[in-house]
This record gives structure tokens, sequence and C-alpha cells, in this order.
């Protein structure tokens, strides 16, 4: 119980943080929604970095290491290493540009301007809404695991989701974005120092790292986790097309906006990189270690072994910090809520009239009731999903492909003129019959499913290899859906802006403004 | 487009081709430091690379010309006249 004491005591600390955050507000929308475009660069890095250090990250990766070996590192994180960063380089400072220029706090307001169209900013607020919410998800799962697993069971599951939300809940409540963007400084400090004490702790209790390694090897059962054999090619190559998401993650943009200067992104986009890898290298090695050390686990249960390993090798207390440290990155969590109450705010609230008539405060308070409602909707789905989804499948299925599919729309808004709304809704209605079509072949496959280490099933018999099952997910030929989602989403958009309508000579020329005119 | 500029997107899209290694997929030895399988020891370094690559891309392909907008910000668009 002590651990799971002294995570509480961090979770108190944190809300305080929340509440000095409040303290220094100046109660305006855009203090509340974007820390009145303040943040340094140190922060901005910390920040930007913290949001997507996530349960996905640290529970997810250690707990598909556990099942597939060394590869998840290479699957996720160093690709994710370069496209993130490169992402942020080209998209984040942009859109902080414009954001700057224009006044944007969300990205659907630059495509409705962009397009010249209302609709099709609506359309993109409800998809990229309707996708950010399994991320939240997985966020109040991860709490509550984690809490469940750090008290020996005498927090259970429900109580450990609900004591996050409620956390989560306040602290963005009332510090808004900076409050959020305090707390993410504080998580990725304390997770990067005390994840290291973790490794360091963990490797000497079990007689070094170099032992279990070399046991491992020399095991005929457990020596296909120092290689990638439990990983394709195809899968491999294709899952380079997730980071894309980072693209089009409403939190990513929203948190673009918030910078003081385009030079804060100097340091964030040559520091990320290594970031990554200084929190998955660990998560990844402590999955293989932990199936060295308690074999037989199923997906799912296998997302709590960096957790067993901590409590089962760790002084109580340094069980307790380090708990603390993982509960920080399952609570970035926060930057989601934060963004979709942003997006209910700006993109329909504000937009449909309701600032004009209610005035600015209205709307800020509007905002914080949303953050409520999310919650709680949030911490309803962690229950009634518990247990059936491990938490990396549920972020990468109906996630992070989404929003990969949807990089496209993001590029062509920002450096193809010719593109139009026909484009760019074309490409957004591809991405969501893909989504529906992925979750029904997903459901349908279900029964068919190997077993981790056999190989993949043909779902439809007679269409040869064409849709394939693995034990976890639905492949096309062997390659992740989200490879075509993306190749069709380019192509939709393309095709259809040529075939319809060119923007406006004014749109273009606002958005694409001549050298001289800068 | 500048000589520099296309020499950093060949750059880029090499450091992107060099994550496939698949040399390196059946491989459990020999580790590292008598710990790292070389899958894992390679995408270790491919973390670093990546970093050196946003690196040179700050050096030589700055957007500079964005940092010329920092100063204004202007009303939020919901609050214009229709």
């Amino acid at each position: 119980m002590i651990p799971a004491i002294v995570v509480f005591v961090y979770l108190a600390i944190v809300l305080y943080v929340g509440l000095f955050a409040f303290r220094k507000s100046t109660g305006s929308k855009e203090d509340f929604f974007l820390a009145s475009r303040s943040l340094g660069p140190w922060v901005f890095l910390l920040t930007v970095f913290g949001t997507n250090m996530t349960a996905f990250a640290i529970l997810g990766s250690s707990g598909l290491a556990y099942q597939r070996g060394i590869g998840v590192y290479g699957l996720m994180a160093s690709s994710s290493g370069l496209i993130i960063p490169l992402t942020i380089f080209l998209i984040g400072t942009r859109l902080w540009a414009l954001g700057k220029k224009h006044g944007y706090m969300t990205q659907v307001q630059y495509f409705r301007d962009r397009w010249e169209c209302n609709g099709v900013g609506t359309v993109i607020f409800a998809v990229t809404s309707l996708m950010m919410i399994p991320y939240i998800v997985i966020g109040m799962m991860g709490g509550g695991h984690t809490l469940e697993e750090l008290s020996g069971g005498l927090v259970p599951y429900w109580l450990g989701g609900a004591v996050v939300a409620i956390v989560v809940m306040a602290y963005v409540f009332f510090g808004g974005m900076r409050g959020v963007a305090w707390v993410n400084a504080l998580q990725t400090v304390l997770f990067l120092a005390f994840g290291a004490i973790a490794f360091y702790l963990i490797s000497r209790n079990l007689g070094g790292f170099d032992r279990i390694i070399g046991e491992i090897a020399a095991s005929p059962k457990d020596s296909a986790l120092l290689t990638r054999q439990r990983i394709s090619p195809q899968e491999f190559f294709s899952y380079t097309f997730i980071p894309l998401s980072a693209m089009m993650f409403p939190h990513m943009a929203i948190m673009c906006l918030t910078a003081e200067k385009v030079t804060s992104f100097k340091r964030t986009v040559v520091w990320y990189p290594i970031c990554i890898l200084l929190i998955w290298l660990p998560s990844v090695f402590l999955g293989i270690v932990a199936a060295h050390q308690f074999p037989g686990l199923k997906m799912g249960e296998s997302d709590d072994v960096i957790l067993r390993l901590l409590v089962g090798n760790t002084d109580i207390i340094v069980a307790g910090i380090l708990g603390a440290a993982i509960m920080a990155c399952v609570m970035a969590t926060d930057s989601q809520i934060m963004a979709l109450s942003t997006m209910f705010s700006q993109d329909v609230f504000a937009h449909y009239g309701g600032t004009k008539r209610y005035g600015e405060k209205m709307q800020v308070w509007m905002g914080r009731a949303f953050v409520v409602v999310i919650a709680v909707i949030s911490y309803i789905l962690a229950l009634v999903l518990e247990g059936q989804k491990s938490i990396f499948d549920l972020a990468i299925r109906f996630g992070f492909s989404g929003f990969a599919a949807l990089a496209p729309v993001m590029l062509a808004a920002l450096f193809w003129r010719r593109s139009n709304k026909w484009g760019a809704l074309a490409a957004v209605l591809w991405v969501v019959a893909c989504m529906v079509f992925m979750w029904w072949l997903q459901s349908y496959s279900n029964g068919m499913a190997p077993k981790p280490g056999q190989p993949p099933v043909a779902i439809f018999p007679e269409l040869g290899r064409l849709f394939l099952r693995t034990p976890s997910n639905v492949t096309i030929h062997g390659y992740m859906p989200v490879m075509f989602m993306c190749i069709g989403s380019a192509l939709w958009i393309f095709v259809v802006s040529l075939l319809t309508k060119a923007p406006s000579a004014a749109t273009v020329e606002r958005f694409f403004p001549k050298k001289s005119d800068n | 487009m500048k000589a520099r500029h296309i020499l950093l997107i060949v750059w880029v899209a090499v450091v992107y081709a060099l994550h496939q290694d698949i040399w390196n997929w059946t491989k459990a030895g020999p580790l590292l430091l008598g710990l790292l399988p070389p899958g894992l020891a390679y995408h270790l370094g491919y973390s670093v690379l990546a970093a050196v690559t946003m690196a040179l891309l700050v050096k030589f392909a700055w957007p500079a010309e964005l940092e010329d907008d920092e100063p204004q910000t202007k009303t939020p668009p919901e609050d214009k006249a229709p």
C-alpha cells in the first residue's frame, strides 16, 4: 500500500501545480486555452514530449515487447524519433506562424479559412474528436491499472481510474493550458529522472541485465525476443506510417500554438529523438526481461509487466516514487482533454455565435464544463472496456491509424495551394470509411485469430492473402492498413482537388503570400 | 530550390530508408556491451542519427521567414464581423 500512498502524494502535488497555474491566469480565453502563447523553449520541449508520452508509450510498449521482442523499439520508437520531430519542424512551425498571424487556436479554424468552408471544418472536428476519445480512455485505463498494481490490489481498477480522472479533470479545469503545460513538464522531468533509477535498481536486484539477457539468448523458447522474428518485414515497414499521426493530432497542433517564439521549436526538434530513446529503450528492455521473469501472460495482461518488475524488485518507497513517475506518463491524457475542450469551445461554441452572444468568460466556462464531460465519458468507457483490449492495440487501431491517414490533408493545406475543400472532404470520408471497414473486419476475424508465434490466417480464402489476420491485427497483404489509408487519402485529396474548382485567388494570396508581401 | 536543400532532402530520405535494417532481422548476437542485441543497438544508434538529422535541418533549413511574423497576434476568427 505504501507505493500507492506515495503516488497519492504525487497526485496531490500535481493538483497543486494546476491550482497554482489557476492563480496565474488572466481569465481570458487565450490564456485558458493557449497559456497566452507564452511557453519558453525548455517548457515547450518538455510539454510537447510529455504530451506524447502516454500509457501507450510506457505500459503499451513494454507489454508489446513482452510478446514480440526488441523489434517493438524499431517498430515505433526509432521511426517516431525521426518522423515526429520532422513533423514539428515542417508543420508545427507553420501552424504556429498562422496562429500568430490569424489568431487561430485550433487547426479546424485554419481549415475552415484555408478551404473557404465551414462544413469541412465541422466534419474534421467531429472525426478528430471521436478519434481522440480512445486516446483519453487509454490514460484512464493506465491510471486504474497502475494504482491497482502498486497497491497490491487494495485500490481496485475502478477506483484508481476514478482518482486519475478526478485529478486530471481538476487541474485542467482550473489551470487550463498553463496547468497542463506545467504538469507535463514536471511529469517528463520526473519520469526521465526516476526512470533511470528504476532501471538501475531492477537490474541490480535481478543480478544484472547482462546475466538475464545471456539466459534469454541461451533459451530456445525466449531467444526470439532478442530478434525481430515475431514481426514481419511488411508490418515493420508499414508501421513507419503511424507517427504521421502527429501531424493531425489536435493536442499537438494546439500545443504548437502555445510557443512564445518560433525559435522555441529548435530545441524541441533536436532533442525529441533523444527523449524518445531515453523513455522507450528502458520500457522495451524491461518488457523482454519481464518475459523471462514471469512468462505466459496474454496480450492485455502483459501491459502491467513494468509495474510488476517495479513492485517486485525495488524498495517500497522507491517503488512508490517510480510508480508516480509512471503515473506521470500515464496521465499525459490531460493535453488530449484540454485539446478537446479547446476544440469544442472554439470550433463549435464560438464558431456558432456563442461567444458573441454570451461573452468570452462564458466561453472559458463552457471549455471547463466540457473538460468535466470528457473526463466522465472517458472514465465510463475505461470501465466498460477494461480487460477487453490491449492498451497498445486500442490506441493504434482507432486513434493513431486514423490520424496518420489524415496527414495528407494537413500537408495539402499547408503546401499545395491548389488543394480545396472537396479534396479535403473526400480524403476525410475515405479515412472514416476505412476505419469503419477495418473495425468490421477486425470483429469478423476475431474468432480465427492465430495464437502468438503462429502464421497469419487468410480471412477470405477466396481472396488469397489480401486480408490476413495476425494474433492482434488485420493486415492487407501483410502490411498495416494505415499504409493504404494514407496513400488513399493522399490520392483522394489530389485527384478530387484537381477535378473541382480551385480556391479563390484571395484565399491563395492570403495563405501563400508572395515573399515581397510578407 | 537550393542545392543545400536538395542535399538535405536526400539525406532525410536515406535516413528514413536506413530504418529498414533487414540484415539484423534474425540476429540475436553478438550482444553490444554484453547487453544489447544487434537489432536494438542499431536502432539506438538510429535514434541518435535522427537527432543529428534534425540538428542539420535546424542549422541549414530553418524557416527563418516565419520569425518575421512573431510580433503580431490578430483577433481570433470567430470574433470577426460576419
